[in-house]
């Protein structure tokens, strides 16, 4: 593990150009598939080293946001910076867990075989995955708590279990900015645990993480910036400022269930 | 990156370039032998006359026989398409191959001619069955996915056809030329029985699918609905397969394998294009494959040496071509001249929100003056570049919305500051709208800001205005405008 | 039954071509793209025929390099039409395949004035004349057929393409979005793939028909994919099945049709017909999970499966998402 010293020293050395530039900077994007936008006018600055919980209503476009930021779909307007310079100069600073359902689970690949492919930037084209990447991609199942399960075949894991080996090929893509999409859905509790474990550990180390979340009851818990968004941003800004049952209205609109949520949400912030 | 780059300029513009050179130099080959045969043997009006109107009898067959196929297989083939099984037909049509040469070997020991048609069909729709439950079964027991299944069916089945006719080639007795006719059709000489037995499915197919139209259409869009719903969804499969089955062994030996590949799935992928609606696709896709039947066997019947067949592909390929560009429910230029809308309709929106909230800010009376704006002003107002900006006053100027003003600055005409107005009330409205009606508003929502009253209706619309502020003409903004200008 | 030197050439080449084919068969089985070499092989018609036009002569490098452009297009074609006409892969294929299938028809029998080429003959091959056509060592008396130095080198550019880049292709089957963000543009690979596979089938059915190829590049590797889960096992266990399916399809052919009084058959045609054979016992018996295996109980197939089966977590979990069925 690193010390936080050095961590900082190392991401650093990875921008000299834009010390003082934010790991993530939306300006003005407008997303739309055919004629209906998805997202608008979305201004978003996100600070160093927060651990960012990206909430809001079903459709809100919250996935379309994320896809945006890694130029997975095309953009109607605006432009997204990370660290200061475009997506395509920084991919080495970026890492991704997509949903789950992304990918064909039955695909002939073992758990540790997943991992491994956090280190296919560094090696770059054909040079195979040796020993060094290997132990690497162990060490970091072993820190999710899946260490004995690395020569699985994917199908044959848990779903939170593969969650796990989606965070930790990102732990092994070693980035600066983290995007992770829901990667709280369906997992077991002690999944969830484990999780909300690496997200600060990832923390300490002056990552920053952008994770799209579904459990109101949960946010004020694990993050400690929030983005309510519904097509439009809502609020942005720490957990303790934002988070605030007139903000979540702004949000999710009256539905009872929800607002009962936010309530507890709010309970629990302020224990 | 340059290699990415590369690849994304070959697959944009490429492939486009490609089809058009291929197409223009095949017609161009084609034009040249029909010119040349053209001054070899003249065909005088009368025989024009006389194809078009149907008027030989052989003609007649082969053009009624076609026509019927193709409106047939555009048919079944939309259910295809939209059961995303389209190369189904591929599989099917090799996997009839090692039916007909068993057929032939049976009736020759047995002391029949061995080429017998009802008999030969019965080995090729027994055999075709037989890859299909292959296809299923595999699908359906193992992790393999569908094309896997249709490629096994497909090859090892073309495989040991190939085999068993090459037995029958040899065979002493009962001479196998012509077997091959299986593979390549031979819709020139169709003669009547063939065109009896096409007529006769064609009514068969027509009238099951009519029977059956929305439990085919639930099974191909919702299969586990469907399933839930208590429909038996791998009985319709086989009802389906069924169907393609007989249109395929029908089609296959009166027009040949790679034609009754294209007809299965060309009609029915031009009709998408046009159409957002089952019904009228499929009955779209019947008429494109009738009418590419009826062009491509008239044509190929004016000129000598035109093979019916592959004039008639060619047809359909080109009227999906057409379809493809040109289509008016999912046509590429069409989708692309809405795109480029919706990018000029969101930079004007922006231009003109822009300079109104600057002249709001600017100015603390009820009425706002509509004054001059320093280009770098509006420049800092939003995140863009001095360039974009500039185009989006280009265009501004041409519609009129930007009157003559000092160097350096920019001044909004009447026309202008009316129309800045009103789409910047628009779009409080829509975002007080978000924020009243979070739950329901994601779907809801339309960027057009034209259609806010046209979409919430009036009473709505008055509703919101009167919440936020009662007398002015446009709302304050719900949120801060200056803190987005500066994060 | 007996077995010549013109037997033992026809074996190796038949297992070169099946060994070459499955290699990049097996990725396009992940890419859900198994059809392709069937569609490249009937669209590289057109090709070869204006390849034999424009030349007037059946040299084999410029009908090679007419075929390959063809093969490599019937991809960039599929590609393209399904994604800016957003139309299904298959049915884009089916499209794209079909037309330059009768493009090339045309060509042919407007110029059979001056031109001998049989379609027939072009796609069914003759593996059984390749040792007719040989190559002599200088110096030596040892003659190689040309069919079977071919496709040896196929085969070994294969063998070179897919250890290079075995990450970038597996990363790029697997996850896409991901393989991008990498710095593996998928875009990119998928075309080095097709060009592969077009190249492949192109140089395979030129000396030996396209009945190999079609079959090979799809039925081995999918019955290696029922019997093992790791990708590297797949590739050889693709490759070794391959080359028993060609020595297999000989065999029978020269000797099955012997027991209901034929005189062979074609070698090219039960090749395949082996394949398939081969998948069915594989369908039937692979460990586990096997049609007819399925009721044993899996302990009995944990040294099987060669995966190690620590503790016993059921793997039909129900939080683990099917592909759509």
């Amino acid at each position: 593990m690193h010390t936080t010293a050095s961590a900082t020293s190392s991401a650093v050395d990875l921008r000299p150009e834009h010390p003082a530039a934010f790991p993530l900077t939306v300006h003005d994007l407008t997303v739309a598939y055919h004629r209906r936008p998805v997202i608008w006018d979305i201004e978003l600055n996100i600070p160093e080293g927060r651990l960012v919980g990206l909430v809001g209503p079903n459709g809100a476009g919250k996935s379309t946001l994320l896809r945006a930021c890694l130029d997975l779909v095309p953009r109607t307007s605006g432009e997204i910076q990370i660290y200061g310079q475009p997506y395509r100069r920084q991919r080495n600073l970026v890492g991704y867990v997509p949903q789950r359902e992304s990918v064909d689970w039955d695909f002939p690949v073992s758990a540790l075989d997943v991992v491994a492919m956090g280190s296919y930037r560094k090696l770059g084209w054909f040079k195979r995955v040796g020993a060094v990447e290997l132990q690497n991609a162990r060490d970091m199942l072993d820190q999710v708590g899946i260490a004995h399960l690395a020569g699985r075949q994917i199908s044959q894991l848990s779903g939170g279990q593969q969650q796990r080996v989606f965070l930790a090929r990102a732990l092994a893509q070693d980035a600066s900015l983290y995007f992770m999409d829901e990667p709280f859905s369906a997992v077991d509790a002690a999944t969830e645990v484990a999780i909300v474990e690496l997200l600060r550990e990832l923390q300490a180390r002056k990552r920053t993480c952008l994770v799209v979340h579904h459990d109101l009851s949960t946010v004020a818990q694990y993050f400690d910036w929030v983005v309510l968004l519904n097509m439009r941003i809502v609020a942005a800004g720490p957990t303790a400022e934002v988070f605030t049952r007139e903000n979540l209205q702004k949000t999710y609109g009256g539905k009872l269930s929800v607002l009962d949520a936010a309530a507890e949400a709010l309970r629990h912030g302020a224990s | 990156m340059r290699g990415m780059r590369l690849a994304g300029i070959l697959a944009r513009s490429g492939p486009l370039t490609a089809l058009l050179l291929l197409f223009a130099s095949s017609a161009v080959w084609a034009g040249n032998g029909a010119a040349s045969a053209w001054t070899k043997s003249l065909p005088d009006p009368s025989e024009f006359v006389e194809i078009l109107l149907l008027q030989n009898y052989n003609t007649r067959l082969v053009v009624g026989g076609t026509t019927l196929l193709g409106a047939t297989c555009g048919l079944v083939g939309t259910f295809l398409l939209l059961r995303k099984r389209s190369l189904l037909g591929d599989s099917l049509a090799h996997a009839t191959l090692p039916g007909i040469g068993i057929a032939f070997m049976l009736m020759v020991a047995a002391g029949f001619t061995g080429k017998n048609l009802p008999g030969l069909l019965a080995g090729a729709t027994a055999s075709g069955a037989a890859g299909m439950l292959a296809v299923l079964a595999i699908r359906n027991t193992t992790r393999l996915k569908d094309d896997a299944a249709m490629g096994i069916a497909l090859s090892v089945s073309f495989g040991i056809g190939i085999a068993v006719l090459r037995l029958t080639q040899n065979m002493p007795q009962g001479s196998a030329a012509g077997l091959e006719s299986f593979i390549y059709g031979k819709t020139a000489s169709m003669v009547f029985s063939d065109f009896w037995l096409i007529t006769g499915v064609s009514l068969c197919t027509t009238v099951a699918c009519a029977m059956v139209l929305k439990e085919l259409t639930l099974l191909c869009f919702d299969e586990q609905y469907a399933a839930a719903q208590g429909w038996p969804t791998l009985y319709l499969d086989f009802l389906l397969i069924g169907l393609v089955i007989a249109v395929t062994v029908v089609g296959l030996q009166s027009v040949g394998l790679i034609l009754i590949i294209a007809f299965l799935i060309t009609p029915a992928s031009a009709a998408r294009f046009w159409t957002n609606r089952y019904t009228s696709m499929i009955l779209l896709a019947g008429v494109i494959g009738a009418v590419s039947g009826w062009f491509g066997s008239s044509f190929s019947a004016l000129l000598p040496r035109l093979p019916a067949g592959a004039i008639i592909v060619l047809t359909a390929a080109s009227i999906f071509l057409f379809s493809m560009f040109f289509g008016t429910a999912r046509g590429v230029l069409l989708r692309w001249i809405e795109h480029r809308r919706l990018r000029r309709r969101v930079g004007r929106q922006h231009l003109l929100r822009a300079a109104y909230e600057i002249l709001e800010t600017g100015s603390n009376q009820p009425h706002i003056p509509n004054v001059s704006i320093p280009f770098p002003q509006l420049l800092a107002h939003r995140s863009w570049s001095a360039a974009h900006l500039r185009k989006l006053l280009r265009d501004a100027r041409r519609e009129d919305h930007l009157e003559p003003s000092a160097p350096g600055t920019i001044r909004l005409s009447e026309n202008g500051f009316g129309e800045a107005a009103r789409i910047t009330r628009n779009h409080r409205l829509w975002e007080l709208y978000l924020i009243r009606h979070a739950d329901i508003a994601p779907s809801h929502v339309d960027r057009d800001a034209d259609m806010v009253e046209h979409i919430l209706g009036a009473e709505l619309v008055h509703q919101l205005e009167a919440e936020l502020q009662p007398r002015a003409a446009v709302p304050a903004s719900p949120h801060d405008i200056t803190a987005a200008a500066a994060p | 039954m007996n077995w010549g030197s013109a037997d033992t050439w026809i074996v190796v080449t038949g297992a070169f071509c099946a060994a070459a084919c499955a290699l990049p068969g097996c990725f396009l089985l992940l890419r859900r793209m198994s059809m392709m070499g069937d569609a490249i092989s009937h669209a590289v018609l057109p090709g070869l025929a204006l390849a034999f036009l424009f030349t007037a002569s059946r040299a084999s490098l410029t009908m090679f390099a007419g075929a390959a452009v063809v093969g490599v297009l019937t991809a960039l074609f599929t590609q393209w039409i399904s994604r800016f006409g957003e139309v299904e892969h298959g049915a884009a294929m089916g499209i794209v395949f079909t037309t330059l299938f009768a493009i090339g028809l045309l060509v042919i029998v407007r110029a059979a004035d001056h031109v001998d080429l049989d379609p027939g003959c072009v796609l069914y091959g003759a593996i059984e004349l390749t040792p007719l056509d040989t190559w002599s060592l200088p110096g030596s008396g040892f003659a190689i057929p040309r069919a079977t130095l071919l496709l040896a080198g196929m085969f070994g550019f294969n063998v070179l393409f897919v250890y290079l880049l075995f990450k970038e292709l597996r990363l790029s089957a697997f996850d896409p979005a991901l393989s991008t963000t990498l710095g593996f543009p998928s875009g990119l690979l998928h075309y080095l793939l097709m060009t592969d596979v077009a190249v492949t089938t192109v140089a395979a059915f030129e000396a030996v028909g396209s009945i190999i190829v079609i079959a090979m590049l799809i039925v081995p590797p999918a019955a290696a994919c029922l019997l093992s889960r790791r990708l590297s096992t797949l590739i050889v266990l693709s490759v070794l099945l391959a080359v028993l399916s060609a020595a297999l399809g000989h065999l029978a052919a020269i000797t099955l049709p012997r027991l209901i009084g034929f005189d062979t058959t074609s070698s090219a045609g039960m090749m395949a017909a082996a394949a398939g054979f081969l998948f069915l016992l594989a369908w039937l018996f692979h460990p586990g999970d096997g049609l007819l295996t399925r009721h044993f109980p899996r302990s009995l197939f944990r040294s099987a499966s060669g995966e190690p089966e620590s503790e016993s977590t059921s793997p039909e979990s129900p939080s683990v998402p099917r592909s759509a069925p």
